[in-house]
C-alpha cells in the first residue's frame, strides 16, 4: 500500500461541483480535495488538466469481466443473480471476492428460488453475507401476489429491490418493440406499453408497501411519466438506463443486427428523446452498462434465435461524456449518475469525491478520441451495438481503495 | 451482427440489375423490378411450348436449401434449374445435420465449399437468408424467410397482375387477410408500391403489423370497405394454428367476417382479380367457388409465372459468374 498519493493539476468532480487542483489520497481514503500542500513521502500523479471523478459503479451487469470493468473505470459493480443464480449464502460470498482487489463486486440476492417469480429465496441470510440488495432476474415477476410479498419482505430488511420493468404476458415471444422497423422486418414485436405496464403495477405495490424499487432499466416515455409523478409523491422509487436506449432507437436493429437486440429492446426515437429529457429533468437516476458479454455462439445466429445483450462496460463513460458534450448536464450530475446514485441507493462505499470517503477515483481525458470497435474489445465478447462509432474520453488511470488498478 | 446492413450492390453499377443476391423486394430500384418481369417473360413462352429447354446453367450447380417444409416453391425452384440447364441438388432439413445442432453459419460454410453457384433458401427465421448470403461467394436468393421477404412471390405476382391488366401503375391491390405473419405481403407491399400501385391491408386487428401504413399502405378492418372499388384481391393464407383463438376466435368466425366470397367480391371492380399466393384453405380465407373461377381468380396462373420468374432470377444473378457481356 502506497501511503500517500497526491493527484494534482486537474480538474476534481466533487458532488458540490468541479474544482481545480488535485486529490490527496492517505490510506486508501480521500485526505484532501482542491489545493494541499503534497507531503515529502507521497507518490505524485500529474493530472495534466483532465478530470479527476469516482471510480463508476455498476449497477446490474451479468457477468464478472474485471479486465473491462477495470479498463471502462467501473471499481465497483452491482451484480444480477442471473448467472449462475446467486440464491444461496455461498454463492453470495464467492460473487463478492471475484473481483478483489481490483474490482469489488456487490451481488444482488435472487428474489425467487431459480428467479422463477414462485417462492421467496433466502433473501435475509444472502443480505447477512453481503447481498446489497435483491433482484427480480432478467425477467418481471408476473404473480402481483408474490411481488407484494416481495417488496414488503425485502423492504423490512432494508434491501432495495431491483426488478426488469416488463410485461411477460404482453412482450410474450417478441424481440423488439412495435414500429415501422419491426414490421418491415418481419420480427416478432411488443408495444412499448408493456414496460408501463409492469411499471404501474409496481409502483402501486411500492405504495402498498412503502418498500424501495429500482427499476434496472426504464426506456419508455409512459414508463418515465409514471416514474416521475411517483418520485414527486415521495414514493422510494429509483431507476436507470443505458447509453444504448440514451443513444439508439429500434431502426439500429435494421439489417438484423442481433448486437443491437437487447432487453428491454430499443425504442422508437420519441421514446429515446424522453430518456434523454428524464436524465436532464433528474427522473432517471443512474446509467449503467448493462453489461452481458454474449459470445458469436449467442448473436452469429438469426435474429429471433440470438440471445439478447450487449458488452457496454468499456464503452459507459465514453458514451456517457456524450451528454455533458451535448450540454444535456454538466459533469457533476454526470458523475452522480455514474456513481453517486448508485452508491446512495445500494449503500456501496465511494461513488463521491468528499474527504473522508474511499479513495475509489479515475483519472479521465474527456476529449479523449477513440473509435469503438467490436473486434478490439477488452470486455469477453465485443457484442456492442455501437461497433464502430467514433467517441471521446478514456480512463488514464484507475485507483481503487487508494491502489493504481489501471 | 457488427457489420452495418449488407447491401448486396457490388461493382457492375452499369448493368440494369447490380446486385449479387435477390434477398428481398427491399432495396430493389422500380426498374430493376421492371427488368426481372421483362426477363420472365420470355420464359413464359418457352414454358408453353413443348421443347422446354434451355442449356444457358449447364455446368452449374443449384442447390436448394430448404429448412422449412414447402413443396411448391420448392417444386417450381427445381423447375425453374432444370429447364435452365443447371444440375439441381434439393437439401431437406430432414435430411440435413441442421437437426444435429450444426449452426446456420457452418451450414452456409458447407454449401459454399461444394462451390454451389447458387443457393436458394428457405427459413423459419427473418433475417436467416441474409445471415447466409453474407458468408458464401455465389448468388443467394430468398425463397421465404420468416415473416421478413419472399420476393420470388412478389415478382411473380407482379408479372401476373401486369399481364392480366396490361399495367400495375395506378390499380388498387388489396391485400386481405394475416398480414402479420406473411413474408409474401411484405414482399408485394414493397414491390407493387414500388410499381405505382396503390395497396390497400385488410384484415382483423390482430393480424395487421402495427406501424403498417408506414410502409405507404392504407389499413382497414372492415373486409368491405377495404374491398370496395379495388382492381386486385390478393388473399393469403391463414395458418391453422393461428385459427384456434390466439388472434382469431375460429375458422367459421374467420371465414364470416374475412373469408372471400362471391357477395364480398361484388364490392370490388367488376373485373377484379382474385390472388392467392397457395396453398388455400378453401372454404376459411376463400370459397371454393371462388378460388376456381377461371375469369376472376389467377391462381393458376400465379404457379405458373412462379417458374418463369425464377428462371429469369436464376439467370440474371448468374451473368456474372458465367461471363455474360456486360455483366
Amino acid at each position: 500500500m502506497v501511503s500517500a498519493l497526491a493527484i494534482t493539476g486537474g480538474r476534481v468532480v466533487t458532488p458540490k461541483g468541479v474544482v481545480d487542483g488535485g486529490v490527496l489520497v492517505r490510506d486508501g481514503h480521500i485526505a484532501a480535495i482542491g489545493g494541499f500542500d503534497i507531503p515529502a513521502d507521497a507518490e505524485r500523479i500529474d493530472a495534466e488538466g483532465t478530470l479527476i471523478v469516482p471510480g463508476l459503479i455498476d449497477v446490474g451487469v451479468f457477468a464478472i469481466d474485471r479486465p473491462a470493468f477495470v479498463a471502462g473505470g467501473i471499481t465497483r459493480a452491482v451484480l444480477m443473480p442471473d448467472n449462475g443464480g446467486i440464491e444461496t449464502v455461498a454463492l453470495v460470498q464467492h460473487a463478492a471476492a471475484a473481483g478483489k482487489p481490483k474490482v469489488w463486486v456487490h451481488p444482488l440476492a435472487a428474489a425467487t428460488r431459480g428467479l422463477k417469480g414462485g417462492e421467496l429465496a433466502e433473501i435475509g441470510l444472502m443480505a447477512r453475507d453481503g447481498a446489497c440488495g435483491v433482484a427480480t432476474g432478467r425477467s418481471w415477476i408476473a404473480d402481483s401476489g408474490v411481488m407484494y410479498r416481495l417488496l414488503g419482505y425485502a423492504g423490512a430488511l432494508g434491501l432495495r429491490t431491483v426488478t426488469h420493468a416488463e410485461d411477460g404476458g404482453l412482450a410474450g415471444q417478441a424481440v423488439m418493440t412495435d414500429g415501422e422497423t419491426a414490421t418491415r422486418l418481419g420480427l416478432a414485436a411488443a408495444p412499448a406499453e408493456a414496460e408501463a405496464l409492469a411499471v404501474a403495477r409496481d409502483l402501486l405495490l411500492v405504495e402498498a408497501t412503502d418498500a424501495p424499487l429500482h427499476f434496472r432499466q426504464v426506456t419508455t416515455g409512459r414508463a418515465l411519466e409514471l416514474i416521475r409523478a411517483a418520485k414527486r409523491k415521495g414514493l422510494p422509487v429509483s431507476c436507470g438506463i443505458t447509453p444504448a436506449h440514451l443513444f439508439l432507437s429500434d431502426n439500429a436493429v435494421s439489417g438484423f443486427r442481433t448486437f443491437a437486440r437487447l432487453s428491454p429492446p430499443l425504442r422508437d426515437e420519441s421514446d429515446r428523446q424522453a430518456c434523454l429529457a428524464a436524465i436532464a429533468d433528474g427522473t432517471i437516476d443512474l446509467i449503467c452498462s448493462g453489461h452481458d458479454p454474449q459470445g458469436p455462439e449467442a448473436k452469429r445466429l438469426p435474429f429471433v434465435d440470438a440471445e439478447p445483450g450487449m458488452a457496454g462496460a468499456e464503452t459507459l463513460l465514453a458514451l456517457s461524456l456524450g451528454l455533458v458534450r451535448d450540454g444535456l448536464i454538466g459533469f457533476e450530475r454526470l458523475f452522480d449518475l455514474l456513481a453517486g446514485a448508485p452508491a446512495r441507493l445500494f449503500g456501496l462505499p465511494g461513488g463521491a469525491l468528499t474527504v473522508g470517503g474511499e479513495a475509489d477515483l479515475l483519472i479521465v481525458d474527456s476529449e479523449a478520441p477513440w473509435r469503438i470497435e467490436s473486434d478490439r474489445m477488452i470486455a469477453t465478447a465485443g457484442n456492442t451495438p455501437f461497433d464502430g462509432l467514433p467517441v471521446q474520453g478514456r480512463v488514464t488511470c484507475a485507483i481503487k481503495g487508494g491502489m493504481p488498478i489501471l | 451482427m457488427s457489420s452495418p446492413p449488407t447491401r448486396s450492390v457490388d461493382g457492375r453499377l452499369g448493368s440494369p440489375f447490380p446486385h449479387r443476391h435477390l434477398t428481398g423486394i427491399a432495396g430493389l430500384q422500380p426498374h430493376e423490378i421492371g427488368f426481372l418481369l421483362d426477363e420472365a417473360e420470355q420464359w413464359v413462352q418457352l414454358n408453353r411450348g413443348t421443347a422446354k429447354h434451355d442449356d444457358r446453367l449447364a455446368g452449374l450447380t443449384l442447390i436448394n436449401a430448404f429448412f422449412e417444409n414447402s413443396t411448391r416453391t420448392l417444386l417450381s425452384f427445381e423447375i425453374a434449374g432444370k429447364r435452365l440447364g443447371a444440375d439441381v441438388v434439393n437439401m431437406a432439413v430432414a435430411q440435413s445435420s441442421v437437426k444435429k445442432g450444426e449452426t446456420l453459419i457452418d451450414t452456409a460454410i458447407t454449401l459454399n465449399a461444394m462451390r454451389a453457384d447458387m443457393i436458394v433458401i428457405r427459413h423459419e427465421s427473418s433475417g436467416a437468408v441474409q445471415l447466409i448470403a453474407d458468408k458464401v461467394d455465389c448468388p443467394v436468393l430468398n425463397a421465404g424467410d420468416g415473416r421478413h421477404e419472399h420476393p420470388t412471390q412478389a415478382l411473380l405476382d407482379a408479372l401476373t397482375i401486369r399481364r392480366r391488366k396490361g399495367r400495375i401503375e395506378g390499380l388498387i391491390v388489396a391485400i386481405c387477410g394475416d398480414v402479420l405473419h406473411s413474408r409474401v405481403a411484405r414482399s408485394n407491399i414493397l414491390a407493387l408500391t414500388a410499381l405505382g400501385a396503390e395497396v390497400r391491408v385488410v384484415g382483423p386487428p390482430t393480424l395487421l403489423p402495427p406501424a403498417i401504413e408506414r410502409m405507404g399502405v392504407s389499413r382497414f378492418t372492415d373486409f368491405d370497405a377495404g374491398l370496395d372499388g379495388v382492381d386486385v384481391v390478393m388473399m393469403l393464407r391463414l395458418q391453422r394454428e393461428r385459427m384456434a383463438g390466439g388472434f382469431v376466435p375460429s375458422p367459421r368466425e374467420y371465414h364470416a367476417l374475412y373469408g372471400l366470397t362471391y357477395e364480398r367480391l361484388a364490392m370490388a371492380a367488376p373485373d377484379a382479380l382474385v390472388m392467392h399466393p397457395g396453398p388455400m384453405n378453401r372454404g376459411v380465407e376463400i370459397a371454393s367457388n371462388v378460388a376456381d373461377d377461371l375469369e376472376r381468380s389467377a391462381i393458376t396462373e400465379q404457379v405458373e409465372m412462379g417458374v418463369a420468374v425464377r428462371m429469369a432470377c436464376l439467370d440474371v444473378l448468374t451473368r456474372a459468374r458465367r461471363g455474360v457481356a456486360g455483366w
